[in-house]
């Protein structure tokens, strides 16, 4: 096992310093430098201007010492937020975003592997049909469409939720919350249901029936972790996607998180910013992939002994 | 899951097999229909359209559906309807295209390394590897600022996010292939690789290739769908129907059929390309493939 963890942690290092080189130099690649809007700037201003930000150095040294300050976990400064770091403006973003990706993977996890699970007891009558239709406009019903009419009924037309906000008025993290983890509830229900029902025909659940164990413990000690193993390895992924999810959520119900960050930064065409909240997100999303990549293979020995050859 | 051995049954080829499968599926016939109306739709927009695309009445704004205008008109007076069949155009030649980049690159590159194998192999394969633990959602969006809103762009990031997938499922196709003796007595017949691979190993795997076709393009339409949502996919004067569901959204309050109907146009696709992927799953019966 650790052996696993230690060769798959080495396979992510990599993964990790490409990401970074690609960024840092796609970023510099881009067309008309980010002190050229503004009008008649004093050459010597612009001259101390890119000092402070490093611009004048060679490339190679402008990379060497992007990499020096970030082996020390410094982002660097904000080009558009003058006197104020990337490091600050993760900070005061990150606790939004984390809950609601939270929320919205518990309500993901929870609903989409009952739902599952329910289909996968009866398949192919009522109790199969409704949750995994639902499941479908789930998966074909985008996030900036669901999010929308969600605020249009509950929001505007009965008005129980508020349509905005984050923590200022009771109940108002619930919307965004169904919105981002309504996709993925989806596809935890598809995969929950598809892995139950293959491991509901197994030898060992005929077994354990056998031994005249009452269903539910069937059910929820035998089949449980076998049929959860597509779940766990799906979230790994999933929390990508999530993240990206979460840009469009934070826009359409003006949650103060790094999403919305993101957004402008893409639009003032602040580099740095840019620059330092990619580097922060992927190197999330390797993390978590890695991780649930070991709790997959904690999960299903037989994967373990596979890939630790 | 019903499994017929094909070889078997007298003179019925796979195609006539799964086409005679897919009949019986309802759902796919559905997807089938709705999928052919739409691309023809979109073929026939400029002969169809009720009205010009560039048309204008700000006299008139924006109203509810009505007989002249079907689907009502958004603030501009332009008709809906017809901007959902020009977005229509966009969001669809986004997903075909897209998709086949993606099937092009997948299929060479899993072709080559499953049937050259060795260390070849393993270096192209490792590659995948890598790619797909990058996050390419962030990348396309740093993409699209970097480079400017660019159609061309578009298709060539997406389709290169969407191959990985399809490399690995050819590559494991081809590595079932390859040890048959058919392919054997190709190579013995002094067949070059290249040739073995078009003529030999590619239509031999089609069936999983055309099922994961069928399930990479309603992703796409997502993607594109989320970028210009955004503000960062298709930019105006064009129009797609992310881009109409982002306007939309800005007026629902006052104005929902500008939501409504761009979103129902999105779903029902994406519906029937869903419906139509699984269905062709079972009848050219895939099981998962991929690793």
């Amino acid at each position: 096992m650790w052996r696993f963890v230690i060769g798959r942690l080495l396979q992510a290092i990599p993964v990790i310093f490409i990401v970074i080189t690609a960024t840092f130099f796609l970023v510099r690649a881009a067309p008309g430098g980010p002190f050229d809007a503004e009008k008649a700037v004093i050459p010597e201003v612009k001259a101390a201007l890119e000092r402070q930000y490093r611009l004048d150095l060679p490339i190679h040294e402008q990379y060497f010492a992007y990499l020096a300050d970030l082996s020390q976990g410094d982002l660097g400064p904000s080009f558009k937020y003058p006197g104020r770091t990337i490091n600050e403006l993760i900070e005061s973003g990150l606790p939004a975003t984390a809950e609601l990706g939270a929320y919205a993977l518990l309500i993901a996890v929870i609903i989409g592997s009952l739902a599952g699970i329910a289909a996968a007891l009866r398949p192919n009558t009522l109790q199969d049909y409704i949750p995994m239709s639902m499941a479908m406009i789930g998966i074909c019903m985008p996030t900036f469409l669901l999010g929308p009419i969600l605020v249009l009924i509950f929001g505007i037309h009965l008005d129980w939720l508020p349509v905005s906000g984050w923590g200022d008025i009771p109940g108002d993290k619930l919307m965004p919350s169904i919105t981002l983890g309504a996709a993925y509830a989806a596809y935890v229900a598809r995969l929950s249901r598809a892995g139950m029902l293959e491991v509901l025909s197994q030898d060992y659940i005929r077994t354990a029936r056998a031994k005249g164990l009452p269903e539910w413990q069937v059910v929820l000690k035998h089949g449980l972790r076998g049929g959860m193993l597509p779940v766990v390895a799906f979230l790994g992924p999933a929390f990508a996607g999530l993240l990206a999810g979460s840009f469009v959520v934070e826009t359409i119900f003006q949650i103060p998180g790094l999403g919305r960050f993101y957004v402008q930064a893409a639009f003032n065409r602040d580099y740095t910013m840019i620059l330092g909240t990619t580097v922060f997100l992927s190197t999330l999303i390797v993390l978590f992939n890695l991780l649930s990549d070991i709790v997959a293979a904690w999960l299903n020995p037989r994967l373990r002994a596979q890939l630790s050859e | 899951m019903a499994h017929t051995d094909i070889n078997a049954e007298k003179g019925t080829s796979l195609w006539e097999d799964a086409w005679r499968r897919l009949k019986k599926n309802r759902l796919a016939l559905f997807g089938l229909g709705v999928l052919g109306l739409f691309v023809a739709s979109a073929l026939l927009t400029p002969w169809i359209a009720p009205y010009a695309y560039d048309a204008q009445n700000l006299d008139l704004g924006a109203t509810p559906p009505s007989a002249q205008h079907w689907l009502g008109t958004d603030i501009f007076g332009r008709d809906l309807l017809t901007q959902i069949m020009y977005g229509g155009r966009i969001s669809l030649a986004v997903g075909f295209v897209a998709t086949a980049v993606a099937l092009v690159i997948g299929v060479t590159w899993g072709a080559v390394a499953g049937y050259v194998g060795g260390r070849v192999d393993a270096v192209m394969m490792r590659i995948v590897d890598i790619l797909y633990a990058l996050p390419f959602m962030i990348f396309i969006v740093l993409l699209m600022v970097v480079f400017g809103r660019n159609l061309l762009l578009l298709f060539l990031a997406i389709g290169a996010v969407e191959w990985l997938t399809m490399a690995r499922i050819m590559r494991g196709q081809v590595q079932a292939l390859r040890k048959q003796e058919f392919v054997e007595a190709a190579i013995s017949l002094g067949l070059s690789p290249m040739t073995i691979i078009r003529r030999h190993l590619v239509p031999n795997a089609l069936g999983p290739i055309i099922v994961y076709t069928t399930l990479t393009i309603p992703s796409v339409m997502l993607l594109e769908a989320f970028l210009s949502f955004l503000g960062l996919g298709i930019q105006p004067p064009k129009t797609s129907w992310g881009l109409l569901i982002s306007y939309g959204a800005e007026t629902m309050e006052e104005y929902p059929w500008l939501l409504i109907f761009p979103g129902l146009a999105l779903t029902t696709t994406l519906f029937a390309l869903n419906f139509l992927g699984d269905g062709l799953r079972d009848a050219l019966d895939v099981r998962r493939s991929a690793d």
